[in-house]
């Protein structure tokens, strides 16, 4: 008994490939967490039998340690290639990495058939098996966890998109409701819209509604400045509506100007606006 | 040397800056705009900068100049078109364009200009 | 982290910032960054490249792709063999003037992009980087 216990299972998955794969394919239907609703058997015995494949290849280089390395870039790549599109339909992250941690079930069958009793070798081809698979396992978990957090980016900008809506009023007047904390994100969300819509609308008013925004910080006043500040460079004017008097007392407290024209509510700021343009309103 | 073209329309000199202007080329640019207000006796100068994708703050301050010195040979300025994204960049780096008039085309900033000589020939007529 | 040197261009005239600008628009909308990306990157760009020019009696600038954990994104390495800044904190504070009244240039820079650093030698030259990501 000279073999290696890696060159042992690379020579069982060399000859019993297609055993493994079946005996794999019926592990994974028979699991609970097999999700027929998600994906069909037909995809599912396809995948296997494409990673078991992979896998087969990277196992002639006998390392079963560093799966960094090239020779298990091509199973590491169709493992991630599996891990994202399950993230995106929704399977758990266990229930992605059951798909390699159930390969052990056939590998150890074969391991024990082939060990004739050398219960010594059985246990190292079993601790080499758990060690690969382990690190692989761990791996989808890893892409995984990288393709929910781009979903969750992506579904924030664009709640943030949909959260700053810019309404035309009047003509030559636009309206943004601030609703929610002013951060900077969310300020460049809010400048770009709003200058976008000057742009386009050629409007010489803006009207930035603060009512639903909880409280004005250093920071907040800042932001608000700025949108001041680049309507301005562009040749409109800023009003700001909604102006609370806890939030007139915190900007004064914290010895801030806000050096635009500020009225208390949104109807005030549009006859502001009206009367600036030059209209007189009447009642007929 | 290449120059940008100062126009004359009515009583007003209008300068479009169409090209991304190398900084001799801006400085050519208030000297000769300043020679033109001088010459022209004009009391009002529209500068459309809509196609500049970027105003850096060279240019920032070479625009805030011309408004200063033609002032100062009694003219308005006003920087009319500025893009969106060039207003916000130039608010993150800080400058205001304090002293200069601002306007979204050049239809509405010669209604601006006029409305400032009406305004300032108004006190004149006090001060008589 | 991994980068590549897309170009090199040289800055000896000012017609070469312009070229600066250019190429850095271009970059800039290849690495698929937005409008307001794009113009702040081109600007900051716009104020190294004229200290490169002015204070550093010309040099280069290398264009990067950079690729890390945190996404993909665009490098800009202007370096020259100028005298060197004495004191780079102060040069970074806004309002810091020179003789003519160069004000903006690197404290603006550094506002208006991702990652700033810089690293400069009295009679040695200066280095600046600047980094967007998408």
């Amino acid at each position: 008994m000279s073999k290696g216990s890696s060159q042992r299972i690379a020579e069982a998955l060399d000859k019993f490939q297609q055993e493994i794969v079946d005996d794999w394919i019926k592990e994974q239907f028979a699991a609970t967490s097999a999700r027929r609703d998600l994906m069909n058997e037909a995809r599912l015995a396809e995948q296997s039998r494409e990673f078991l494949a992979t896998f087969r290849t990277a196992a002639q280089s006998y390392n079963f340690t560093d799966i960094e390395a090239t020779e298990w870039s091509k199973p590491r790549a169709l493992l991630g290639e599996i891990s994202r599109s399950r993230a995106e339909q929704g399977y758990t992250p266990a229930e992605t990495a059951t798909f390699v941690f159930s390969l052990k079930q056939p590998l150890f069958t074969i391991m024990r058939r082939l060990s004739g009793k050398d219960y010594e070798a059985l246990a190292e081809d079993v601790w080499t098996i758990t060690v690969v698979l382990d690190k692989l396992g761990l791996y989808t978990t890893e892409v995984y966890q990288k393709t929910r957090e781009a979903v969750i980016k992506r579904q924030q900008e664009e709640l943030t998109e949909l959260s700053t809506p810019v309404v035309k009023l009047w003509e030559g007047v636009l309206l943004v409701p601030l609703i929610g904390t002013l951060d900077s994100a969310r300020t460049g969300h809010v400048m770009s819209a709003l200058l976008e819509q000057i742009a386009q609308t050629g409007s010489a008013f803006a009207i930035l509604d603060i009512t639903g925004v909880p409280s004005v910080d250093t920071q907040t006043a800042q932001h608000l400045l700025k949108t001041v500040a680049a309507t301005r460079l562009m040749g409109a004017d800023c009003i700001i509506s909604g102006v609370r008097p806890v939030i007139a007392q915190t900007i004064v407290t914290l010895g801030l100007t806000l050096d635009v024209i500020t009225k208390s509510s949104i109807a005030d700021a549009l006859a502001e606006a009206i009367k600036r343009l030059g209209y007189t309103i009447a009642r007929s | 040397m290449e120059r940008i073209p100062i126009l004359r329309m009515g009583e007003f000199l209008l300068v479009t800056i169409q090209v991304d202007m190398h900084d001799r080329l801006a400085l050519a640019l208030q000297e000769d705009l300043t020679n033109q207000i001088a010459h022209s006796r004009s009391h009002g100068v529209l500068i459309d900068i809509s196609c500049l994708d970027i105003v850096d703050s060279f240019t920032a301050r070479l625009l805030g100049n011309m408004a200063s010195m033609a002032r100062m040979l009694d003219a308005e300025t006003v920087v009319v078109g500025m893009q969106p994204a060039v207003a916000i960049t130039l608010v993150e780096l800080g400058i205001t364009l304090e002293g200069v008039r601002t306007a979204l085309n050049p239809e509405k900033g010669m209604e601006l200009l006029r409305a400032a000589l009406r305004a300032r020939s108004n006190e004149d007529g006090h001060a008589l | 982290m991994h980068s590549e040197v897309r170009d090199t261009l040289s800055i000896v005239t000012e017609e070469d910032s312009v070229r600066v600008r250019q190429v850095t628009r271009e970059k800039a909308v290849e690495a698929g960054f937005n409008l307001v990306a794009q113009t702040k990157f081109v600007t900051a760009a716009s104020e190294l490249a004229r200290n490169t020019l002015k204070w550093g009696g010309g040099g280069t600038v290398r264009f990067e792709a950079v690729d890390a954990s945190r996404g993909r994104g665009l490098r800009l390495v202007f370096e020259d063999h100028g005298p060197g800044i004495p004191d780079v904190e102060l040069a970074l504070t806004d309002g810091f003037s020179t003789s003519s009244g160069l004000g903006m240039g690197l404290g603006g820079a550094k506002r208006l992009v991702d990652e700033f650093d810089i690293e400069s030698r009295v009679g040695v030259g200066t280095k600046v980087s600047i980094t967007m990501w998408r």
